[in-house]
């Protein structure tokens, strides 16, 4: 029993200095967290706004269309949403390898291979849940605004602009996932230090060594940040909401 | 001058027929009611005139043009020729103003017109002072006002109205009533409601048709068919011994 509460109070006492570390880490403006959390930015931003521009008008397509296999695309889109992040790390490891189709490039360790792995996990989830929106909302408008005198491309922005909640909550939840995701960046980024290190993957290196107060540093960042970019689409989806 | 002929109109929805082999005209600034017990077609009918379905067989000529074998373009132009008030009209996620002033934005009218006809369309619905409400927390009736105003703010030449007033209060319904009379006898709109009301029909209707399981059962004038039906089920529908 006393050599089980000295284990826990040892704990307890690593944990707080750890956590104070992380603190002052955050508050002493350390340039190699804050390289790190821009990266992060960086990478989950672009591969995040890249998914948008592709899986917005990809969904609205296959939401509006009716065509021959739609139901085969819906599976096609939904088991894709839930692509394991290592899995896609892996293919694109191996597109971006020297021996590898677009190996000439030499993106392989670059930012540029975390963007292209990140953007294709989160351009199925914004396809997805744009496919989905659009097609509620043109059950419910599409013979109203047809009726009103739409032309076809009049009618798609109608659909468009009733659908914008639910494409700008698809949005949130792909930029989430892309910037808590680890394996895929690890697999094709190879967290190099000052070069492709990331939030994710510098918590997971700074944990096995050991080193906890890096670690909690930027875990407090990486929840921070997903606090906040939730926080400006809330504010987005409300003020949308008052203009409703 | 016949605004609307239409021959041998047909529609099949999995070996059923809604519409069989209908055929009728329609003369320009005619208030023609539909009247008939629920399932009975009319809506169907409104729809395919409206081009928001295709027949399955048969022709519908609108002030000469056979829309089913108009390009693109055309539709569009001949279905701006028309407005259709749906029997549970949807609104858009906007202002009431906006609303009203849809059909007109797809027209690409200049702005002080959009808001001379807005205007004038709320006045004529009893909705002044509603502009700036957001139409999504207007009541059943206000909807229904609102989709009028829309419509009638087009300045549509032919009329499309399904059950348009059936959630309308008794004051309310009356004000309908009489914007549509001075529709159709001041502006020679030419109106096409149906109603499953034959007092409603009877009140308006220069002429009324009679459907029943798909198929136009008697046209004639309004006299006609409610002093001195032909058929012995219109007389029944009228004399109120047909259960609907």
């Amino acid at each position: 029993m006393i050599v089980y509460n000295i284990t826990v109070i040892g704990d307890m006492m690593i944990f707080f200095e750890a956590l104070t570390e992380a603190l002052a880490l955050i508050f002493s403006g350390d340039a190699e967290i804050y390289g790190i959390m821009l990266l992060s930015l960086r990478v989950s931003g672009t591969a995040t706004f890249l998914a948008a521009c592709c899986g917005i008008p990809l969904g609205m397509f296959l939401g509006i269309r009716v065509y021959i296999g739609r139901r085969i695309v819906n599976n096609l889109v939904n088991t894709f949403m839930g692509l394991p992040p290592v899995v896609i790390g892996l293919f694109v490891f191996l597109a971006l390898s020297r021996s590898g189709p677009m190996g000439f490039l030499s993106l392989l360790y670059t930012p540029t291979a975390m963007i292209i792995a990140q953007w294709i996990l989160a351009t199925p989830i914004i396809t997805g849940i744009t496919m989905a929106a659009v097609r509620s909302v043109q059950n419910k408008y599409r013979d109203t605004a047809l009726s009103l005198g739409a032309t076809e491309s009049q009618l798609w922005f109608t659909i468009l602009k009733e659908a914008r909640i639910s494409i700008l909550a698809g949005i949130c939840v792909a930029f989430g996932q892309a910037i808590s995701e680890v394996g895929a960046i690890m697999i094709v980024g190879g967290n190099i230090r000052f070069s492709t290190r990331a939030m994710t993957t510098a918590i997971v290196l700074q944990t096995r060594m050991g080193i906890f107060g890096l670690a909690i540093a930027l875990g407090i960042i990486l929840i921070t940040l997903a606090f906040l970019v939730n926080l400006i689409f809330t504010t987005l989806q409300e003020g949308v909401e008052v203009i409703r | 001058m016949t605004l609307l002929k239409v021959n041998n109109l047909s529609k099949k929805y999995a070996e059923k027929y809604a519409i069989k082999d209908i055929s009728f005209e329609i003369e320009q600034g005619e208030f023609f009611t539909l009247i008939g017990p629920s399932g009975a077609g009319k809506t169907t009918l409104l729809r395919l005139i409206d081009l928001l379905e295709p027949p399955t067989s048969g022709q519908i000529e609108y002030n000469g043009w056979s829309l089913q074998t108009l390009p693109k373009k055309k539709i569009v132009h001949a279905r701006r020729e028309m407005g259709f008030v749906f029997q549970n009209p949807v609104v858009f996620s906007s202002t009431v103003k906006a609303n009203v002033a849809y059909g007109l934005n797809f027209r690409k009218l200049s702005t002080d017109e959009i808001d001379e006809r807005v205007q004038s369309a709320l006045d004529m619905v009893g909705l002044r002072g509603f502009e700036e409400r957001k139409a999504l927390t207007l009541s059943g009736g206000e909807i229904q006002r609102v989709a009028l105003a829309r419509t009638l703010a087009t300045e549509p030449n032919l009329l499309l109205l399904d059950e348009a007033t059936a959630d309308l209060d008794p004051t309310n319904v009356a004000l309908i009533e009489k914007v549509l009379k001075k529709f159709n006898k001041e502006k020679e709109v030419t109106i096409v409601m149906a109603t499953h009301n034959f007092f409603q029909a009877k009140r308006l209707g220069d002429s009324v048709g009679f459907l029943m399981e798909g198929e136009m059962i008697e046209i004639g004038t309004t006299d006609q068919i409610f002093n001195n039906p032909s058929d012995k089920r219109t007389e029944a529908f009228i004399s109120g011994e047909m259960i609907y």
